[in-house]
C-alpha cells in the first residue's frame, strides 16, 4: 500500500549553545575548511506513515513534534510530508 | 542541627514513606533508596516505572542513570513512562518530588521544572566531586543546611548544563528558586568551577510550589563517611526534617 514518508529536522534554537557544532567547526577548521563560518548540529528524523492524507498527516506530524520529538524550550522544528511510491 | 556524620538515624516521628522509580535504564535507584532505608531509617520502595500509583507514597524519587538509554534527548521518553502520571498527580497534590540527575532531566522533559538540561559546554562526560553552595536554605530539600554553605557532592553527567531564558533565570533567581551553584571550595563562584557551563552556574532548583526539586549532582552517592565526605547525607535529612516539622 502506498504510504507516506514524513521527514522531521529538529534543531537547537539560536540562542542557544552547541558545542557539538563547535567541534564539528574546529574540526572542519583544521581540516583547511576556513570558509565555514559555524557549524550546528541537528537531528533528522524519518517517519514511515501510513495513508494518504498530506493534510491530516502533517497536523499530526506537528504534534508529535510538541509532544515528543522536540523540546521547544531549546529547540524547533520543521517538517516535509513526501508521498511514497 | 544535623546529626554528626554516621550516626544512627532517629527512628521517632513521621515516617518519610519514599518510592525510587525504576525506568529501564536507572543506575542510581539502588543508592537513593539505601540512602533513605538504611542511612535514614526510612520506609523505601523502589517502583517499577510501569506502574501507576503513588498514593502512599510522601516522597518520590527519580534517581539517575540513563532511563530508556537517554534516546532522543535525556528523559524524553522517561516522560512518558505510565508512572509520570501519577507522579505528576503526586506533585499537583503537593507531594514531594526529587530528581535527581537523570530524574532532574525527566522533570524538566516533563515540564514538572522549568528550563533545559544539555549538553555540557565542553562536550565531555564529567564524573567527579564538584563544590556546591546552598543558595537558599529554607526549602524542604535544603533545611539541615546553612545558606551559603558548601557541600562536596559527585557529579556524573553529559548533559547537564542548565539553560533557560533570561526572563526565567531572573524569576527564579528572584523568588529564591534557584537552590545550589558550581562553586569553589569555599563558595565563590568563577567560570572555571561552573564545569558543565550551566546558565549561572545553576545546579539545582525547585518549582513554585516548593515541592518539586530538581538537581544535577548526586548526594545519594555520597550520604555517608565511609564513601566520601557523607555531605550528601544533609539534603535527605532535611527532607525527613520537614516530615517532622510537618507532623
Amino acid at each position: 500500500m502506498k504510504g507516506m514518508k514524513a521527514l522531521v529536522y529538529v534543531t537547537l534554537k539560536p540562542s542557544v549553545l552547541d558545542p557539538q557544532g563547535k567541534a564539528v567547526l574546529h574540526a572542519l577548521h583544521a581540516l583547511g575548511y576556513e570558509e565555514v563560518g559555524d557549524a550546528r548540529v541537528g537531528k533528522l528524523i524519518e517517519l514511515s506513515l501510513t495513508g494518504q492524507d498530506k493534510d491530516g498527516a502533517g497536523k499530526r506530524v506537528a504534534r508529535m513534534c510538541e509532544t515528543l520529538l522536540a523540546n521547544t524550550v531549546i529547540e524547533s522544528y520543521r517538517y516535509e510530508i513526501l508521498e511514497e511510491r | 542541627m544535623t546529626a554528626a556524620p554516621g550516626a544512627p538515624a532517629p527512628r521517632s516521628g513521621a515516617a518519610m514513606r519514599t518510592a525510587v522509580v525504576v525506568f529501564p535504564g536507572s543506575n542510581s535507584d539502588h543508592e537513593a533508596w539505601h540512602v533513605v532505608r538504611n542511612v535514614l531509617g526510612q520506609p523505601a520502595e523502589r517502583v517499577w516505572h510501569k506502574e501507576t500509583a503513588l498514593d502512599k507514597f510522601d516522597v518520590v524519587i527519580l534517581p539517575g542513570g540513563f532511563a530508556h538509554g537517554d534516546y532522543l534527548r535525556a528523559g524524553a521518553i522517561a516522560r512518558f513512562s505510565p508512572i509520570m502520571s501519577a507522579v505528576e498527580k503526586h506533585a499537583s497534590r503537593g507531594g514531594v518530588v526529587l530528581g535527581i540527575c537523570n530524574g532532574f532531566q525527566v522533570l524538566t522533559e516533563a515540564g514538572l521544572l522549568p528550563g533545559a538540561l544539555m549538553r555540557n559546554k565542553d562536550i565531555a562526560f564529567i564524573s567527579r566531586d564538584v563544590w556546591l553552595r546552598v543558595e537558599n536554605e529554607k526549602t524542604r530539600l535544603t533545611m539541615a543546611c546553612r545558606r551559603g554553605e558548601v557541600l562536596r557532592t559527585p557529579i556524573a553527567h553529559g548533559e547537564g548544563r542548565y539553560v533557560g531564558d533570561p526572563a526565567l533565570l531572573d524569576g527564579l533567581e528572584k523568588e529564591g528558586r534557584v537552590l545550589f551553584r558550581y562553586c569553589g571550595p569555599d563558595g565563590a563562584l568563577d567560570d572555571r568551577f561552573n564545569v558543565n557551563g550551566s546558565e549561572r552556574a545553576i545546579a539545582g532548583i525547585v518549582n513554585e510550589q516548593g515541592n518539586v526539586f530538581g538537581l544535577m549532582p548526586h548526594p545519594e552517592r555520597d550520604a555517608e563517611p565511609v564513601v566520601g565526605l557523607g555531605q550528601g547525607r544533609r539534603l535527605f535529612e532535611s527532607l525527613l526534617a520537614s516530615f517532622r516539622e510537618a507532623a
